[in-house]
């Protein structure tokens, strides 16, 4: 017997209202006051966690110290995004990870200032190894979006 | 031999799979879990009063639309009034079900246990939306992160230090095609050229669209059963010889900076996994006595750093080399992906049990077209989350 296949649309649309807790609250304040970036070290490694965290990952210890990272370091890892996904901006766009000076752990962010035409060209400017610097947004807010990365 | 050798093992008696496709309109997701139960239940030769514990293998509930879907489930894999329990790893669910299966039988708890599931990916718009939702909602949600991007930016590490190329990864989407073009239950099965993956849309770069897996729907069960009930009952079988998994740090920039524990290029806790299962089975020189692998990689880079966590290679970076020499095909010293693998079929749900099940179906010499010639000892992995936990498995006639 031949079958007419029918199917339904469906919608997931939730709204979530997330406490950030204490330890990302200071890290989040820090960048919107006074555009200054944080780690929490780990007494017994000596590490300075990025983003901060309440306690490491490797000692399972509780992090002690507030220290002041940035604003310069060098990539870690980029990609440069070409494809329109549902719910991410519109490419093209850069982003990656930075090993902020002063930190052991690299944080994520965008990287700005750098042509995206071509992305083997881009891939030599953004390099492994590349020093940036974290610029910041005139209006912010608190946020992993106050901030981003460019070539020094 | 050591290990489960000198025990009570536990034999894989019963596979079946879907065809895998984008779409099944034809088939609800209950049907479809149903279409991998019923073959897997005719093989294993047994009635369903055998069977002690269902496994249900279901990875986030967002990838299919429905919430907690193995209450959805439950009737399609005969749970009712059984012992059942759900696991979800993410992309290592599959294997990690298979897991979870072994050990109620090595545990002594059980003799016979089915695990089962299904996806139905290609309902969902965007998988990427969904995956983006698996980073955390502190620090790094507003980035536009998903499993390609970070895939991504394991592949520019692994670019660094190893001197791996765009064409590389593109030798790695020719090579599973071909295979799978052999596999009438994978779902990506054009033969391409080098040129054509080269020349294909950049979707993160350096990963292009014929670099990434497909979005697929299917089904898998297997049945699992103790080496008493097998010898008893007169069953055929092979054997899981070697069970590890192994999880490592959330956070993508811990795998990099100041002398990270898992580097993010390579697959650090995927590495540890393979040595504890090889060790368990008694294997000293994988390269020499593996003879087919099929490793969980949805996307071409991380082939190479899954051949290298396996030690199929002597150090991580040689696998570059020997994918280009052919070693690792159909037809060479020791195939990797013989079915097509991840790069050619996705059902998140089952796509690791899958990685099992071809496994297994490779060392029983009941793998059709795609069997390499002679397998008698294979591996299989799975790999979860932000490549962040992770399943291995030594399967053996």
């Amino acid at each position: 017997m031949q079958v007419e296949l029918l199917g339904r649309q469906e919608v997931w649309n939730i709204t979530y209202d997330h406490a950030l807790g204490a330890t990302a609250s200071y890290f989040f304040t820090q960048i919107r006051d006074n555009c200054k970036l944080f780690g929490r070290r780990c007494a017994k490694t000596n590490k300075v966690l990025v983003p901060p965290r309440a306690f490491s990952d490797e000692t399972l210890l509780p992090t002690t110290e507030w220290v002041e990272v940035g604003p310069a370091g060098r990539i870690e890892a980029f990609t440069f995004v070409y494809e329109q996904f549902n719910n991410l901006p519109e490419p093209p766009y850069a982003f990656g990870y930075v090993l902020l000076d002063g930190a052991d752990t690299a944080l994520g962010g965008y990287f700005k200032g750098v042509d995206l035409t071509n992305p083997r060209e881009a891939a030599t400017r953004l390099a492994i190894g590349t020093r940036v610097v974290t610029k910041f947004a005139e209006q912010r807010k608190g946020d992993v979006l106050d901030f981003w990365f460019e070539p020094v | 031999m050591s290990g489960a050798k000198d025990r009570d093992r536990v034999g894989i008696i019963g596979i079946g799979q879907s065809n895998f496709r984008s779409r099944r309109d034809d088939a609800s997701y209950p049907d479809l879990v149903r279409e991998a139960v019923v073959p897997a239940m005719l093989d294993a030769k047994l009635d369903f009063d055998a069977i002690d514990a269902v496994v249900y293998s279901l990875s986030p509930d967002a990838m299919v639309g429905i919430g907690n879907a193995e209450r959805l489930g439950v009737d399609a894999v005969g749970g009712r009034n059984k012992r059942f329990l759900r696991i979800n790893t993410g992309g290592a669910t599959g294997i990690s079900s298979v897991t979870a299966a072994y050990y109620h039988i090595a545990s002594g708890v059980c003799d016979v246990v089915l695990t089962a599931g299904a996806d139905k990916v290609g309902e969902c718009g965007d998988s990427q939306t969904v995956l983006n939702k698996i980073w955390d909602p502190t620090y790094e949600r507003a980035l536009p992160l998903g499993t390609i991007n970070m895939l991504a930016m394991s592949a520019v590490r692994y670019m660094q230090r190893y001197g791996m190329t765009e064409e590389d990864m593109a030798y790695v989407t020719v090579k599973n095609r071909r295979q799978a073009a052999l596999n009438p239950r994978a779902h990506l099965r054009k033969v391409v050229t080098i040129d054509e993956v080269m020349e294909s849309r950049v979707i993160s770069w350096p990963i292009k669209l014929m670099d990434c897996c497909p979005q697929s729907s299917g089904g898998a069960a297997m049945v699992l059963a103790s080496e008493q009930f097998i010898r008893d009952n007169k069953l055929d079988a092979v054997w899981i010889t070697g069970v590890a998994c192994r999880a490592e740090t959330y956070w993508m920039g811990d795998r990099m900076g100041t002398n990270p524990t898992a580097e993010h290029a390579d697959a650090y806790a995927l590495g540890r996994s393979f040595e504890q299962s090889y060790r368990m089975a008694g294997i000293t020189d994988p390269a020499n006595q593996v003879h087919i692998a099929e490793l969980y990689a949805p996307f071409s880079n991380t082939e190479y750093h899954a051949i290298d966590a396996a030690r199929l290679v002597a150090k991580s970076g040689e696998s570059v080399k020997r994918v280009r020499d052919g070693e690792f095909e159909l037809g060479g010293r020791l195939p990797v992906n013989p079915s097509g693998g991840t790069l050619c079929t996705n059902a998140i749900a089952v796509t690791a049990m899958a990685r099992v099940a071809e496994t297994a179906l490779q060392v029983w010499g009941r793998a059709g077209a795609h069997q390499v010639e002679g397998a008698r000892v294979g591996i299989a992995s799975g790999n979860g989350g932000d490549h962040q936990i992770f399943g291995t498995m030594v399967i053996e006639a």
